[in-house]
């Protein structure tokens, strides 16, 4: 009934009346852009949370010990690859445990990367936290060849609200905190 | 009649901008001519933006900065303008994809343009993630880190992107390579899908009606000059930002990934995608037999080249020995089957081969020009009411055959344009009182021009014309689609009210003339 009496309406060629709806649609059409270009605002964090980023690239140690090789071996050899010492190129995987306040924050296993196994490893993971002190430790297998962990690391870390805490490493210095 | 529920849906909406803005100007007929224009917006906007946009992780934020606040009555307007046609290109986008949808014009030969325009969604998304990536804001960092994150969880990089964005990892590089692509890899790419997209079709209009661009780009601006667009602060590697104001038109899929993971939010993209690709074949449709050319009826004239919305047909010399320079060629890959070609035929002439079977220079195996004779011929002999009204419809628009009885009877066309104007005349002198062509709705032709060139064939704009002998308040043309049978019928009861006057002026002019002679 309200669209007959519109089309009537139009049909008298009232310009005015066609203006005023095509100002209504562009106001429509604003107010959608206006609302979702910035609109429901989105809440990453809570007020008391941070995240807690451990990055770093590491290779692990050769797979296989080195063997020297015999004398046969060496004559059996091309002259220009006639090293004295035999050893593959696999690598050993990535083990990595953190542990935040005691428990269990992240493990993982990374296997090294390339076609022979031979590439480092690229460790990232962000996970969010509650803010405040607390106390992180990680540990780090990156040998086969030996027992247990090879890097073991504990501190205690005061974190604010929103920081980014960033885990790193390095071979010589071990895990740094920033 | 039942109706899509989709279709009838997407019908009301185009009413409600036909009411508001006239069939010319209605947006939902001109959506990707709209999104044309609003690339313009944003190229133009972009470009002086540039003059002023510092590419540096220590300037790109100040520069931004002193556009935003230090010369916002230009340069302020014109970022808000750039960031608000962008939001707006993806309006008309999806707009463009639902009409498209709703309408069934994404399958059979249509298969082409649907699937490249799906790409073409994804680049304008990224190319947005990219230009907010420039501001070098909290949000920019936001959008870097999970863009890095998206990537890192395909297998393809060897090591992790998402470690650029560590505290005192960031160079200017990555900002060089990000400020290419925004500025010219992705624009280029884009302008080379635009092109693609639009292959396969005739008469390519990329300009929206001037009134519509106007009110558009007036919309834009006043919204700039009301709510300028501002950057979050300055990006900070060293915390995340708590509270983001995102455009939910491009940065949607990043809360996804926050609260699911990057592997899901891939696999929804991806699937997403792969089900709009393989909807045209989802089921197949299959489209009636092409056009064929007869060239013992056919002088190169050239017409139905000239009408083709499909560029389906070419133009090469004659092979036939005739004395003719050129003959047409019909790509039976591209035709739509839409007959446009067979009106457009000034061999389609009813009026030829009276006797014998009616040949044409080009004609449609599913309904040729001598069935569209015949089948006119015994719609009018069938009506014996005191204004006897022929309606020609289409098979896309409302299905004429609902109004049949004694005073109309309905023929069905593939197109509304295949109707060759003699072919009304036609339909007159064996005593049809008046015609009315109902097509699709005026300016949306199913195959795009169908309507407009009956229109300019009747008003003499067009060839082959409507004859001036044929009188013309003896024919209507009126759109309407599955859901405007009221109209229609409103319309056609005022067309028969006028024949009705007419033929009593006829009746009583001849009356007059006989008391005259007496």
């Amino acid at each position: 009934m309200l669209r007959a009496k519109i089309r009537q309406m139009l049909s008298l060629n009232n310009k005015v009346i066609r203006y005023i709806l095509q100002a209504i649609n562009y106001s429509l059409f604003m107010a959608l852009i206006w609302y979702f270009s910035t609109s429901p605002v989105y809440r990453q964090l809570a007020d008391d949370e941070a995240i807690l980023t451990i990055s770093f690239a590491h290779a692990g140690e050769i797979k296989e010990p080195c063997v020297k090789r015999t004398q046969k071996e060496l004559m059996a050899l091309p002259p220009n690859m006639r090293a004295p010492m035999n050893c593959s190129r696999e690598r050993s995987p990535i083990v990595i445990e953190m542990m935040f306040d005691g428990e269990p924050l992240y493990s993982e296993t990374a296997e090294a990367p390339g076609l022979y196994n031979d590439s480092g490893v690229d460790i990232y993971h962000s996970v969010k936290v509650s803010a405040g002190k607390h106390h992180l430790a990680i540990r780090m297998d990156d040998s086969v060849l030996k027992e247990g962990f090879t890097h073991v690391f504990e501190q205690d870390v005061d974190i604010k609200p929103a920081q980014i805490l960033l885990v790193g490493f390095n071979p010589s210095k071990g895990f740094i905190v920033r | 009649m039942l109706v899509n529920p989709i279709k009838r849906a997407y019908l009301a909406l185009e009413s409600w901008f036909n009411v508001s803005f006239g069939t010319e100007w209605n947006p939902m007929y001109h959506l990707g001519t709209l999104t044309f224009f609003l690339f313009w917006i944003i190229l133009v906007s972009g470009l002086y933006l540039f003059v002023f946009f510092h590419g540096s992780i220590n300037g790109a934020y100040e520069s931004v900065e002193y556009i935003t606040h230090e010369q916002w009555y230009v340069a302020g307007v014109m970022r808000s303008l750039h960031r608000y046609a962008s939001d707006a290109a993806i309006i008309t986008i999806l707009l463009h994809l639902f009409k498209e949808f709703a309408s069934g014009r994404y399958r059979g030969f249509r298969w082409f343009s649907w699937v490249s325009g799906l790409p073409i969604i994804w680049l304008v998304v990224t190319l947005g993630i990219t230009g907010y990536w420039l501001v070098w804001d909290e949000l920019a960092q936001y959008v870097a880190i999970g863009s890095a994150r998206l990537l890192d969880s395909l297998p393809i990089f060897s090591s992790s992107m998402t470690s650029n964005f560590l505290q005192g990892q960031m160079t200017d590089r990555f900002f060089i390579l990000i400020e290419f692509l925004h500025l010219l890899g992705q624009p280029l790419i884009l302008f080379f899908l635009l092109w693609l997209h639009v292959k396969r079709i005739s008469n390519v209009e990329i300009n929206p009606p001037r009134g519509l661009a106007m009110g558009c780009f007036m919309a834009l601006v006043a919204l700039s000059l009301i709510k300028p667009a501002v950057s979050h602060g300055p990006a900070d590697l060293s915390s995340m930002p708590s509270m983001l104001e995102l455009d939910w038109f491009y940065l949607n899929a990043y809360p996804l990934m926050d609260y699911w993971s990057e592997g899901y939010t891939w696999l929804l993209a991806t699937a997403i995608t792969v089900v709009l690709m393989l909807l045209p074949w989802a089921p197949p449709k299959k489209d009636g037999p092409a056009a064929v050319v007869d060239l013992a009826h056919c002088n190169g004239c050239e017409l139905c080249f000239d009408d083709c919305p499909f560029e389906a047909i070419s133009v090469q010399a004659r092979t036939d020995g005739a004395k003719f320079e050129k003959e047409v060629v019909v790509d039976p890959a591209l035709c739509a089957s839409c007959g446009i070609c067979m009106g457009s035929c000034p061999s389609s002439n009813p009026f030829r081969q009276s006797e014998e079977e009616l040949k044409t220079g080009i004609d449609m195996p599913a309904l040729p020009v001598d069935k569209v004779r015949s089948l006119t011929k015994e719609a009018v002999a069938a009506m014996s009411g005191q204004a006897n009204v022929l309606l020609v419809g289409c098979e896309h628009g409302f299905n004429v055959n609902r109004l049949d009885n004694d005073e109309t009877r309905g023929v069905k066309l593939m197109c509304s344009g295949m109707l060759p104007p003699s072919m009304v005349e036609y339909a007159l002198k064996k005593g049809a009182d008046g015609v009315m062509i109902v097509g699709c709705r005026h300016n949306d032709c199913f195959f795009r021009f169908g309507n407009l060139w009956i229109d300019k064939r009747f008003s003499g704009e067009r060839k082959p014309i409507l004859r001036k002998r044929a009188d013309r308040r003896r024919i209507r043309v009126f759109g309407g689609s599955e859901t405007d049978k009221r109209s229609i019928e409103n319309e056609l009861k005022a067309f028969r009210q006028e024949l009705l006057e007419l033929n009593k002026n006829v009746i009583d002019n001849v009356a007059s003339e006989d008391s005259s002679d007496a």
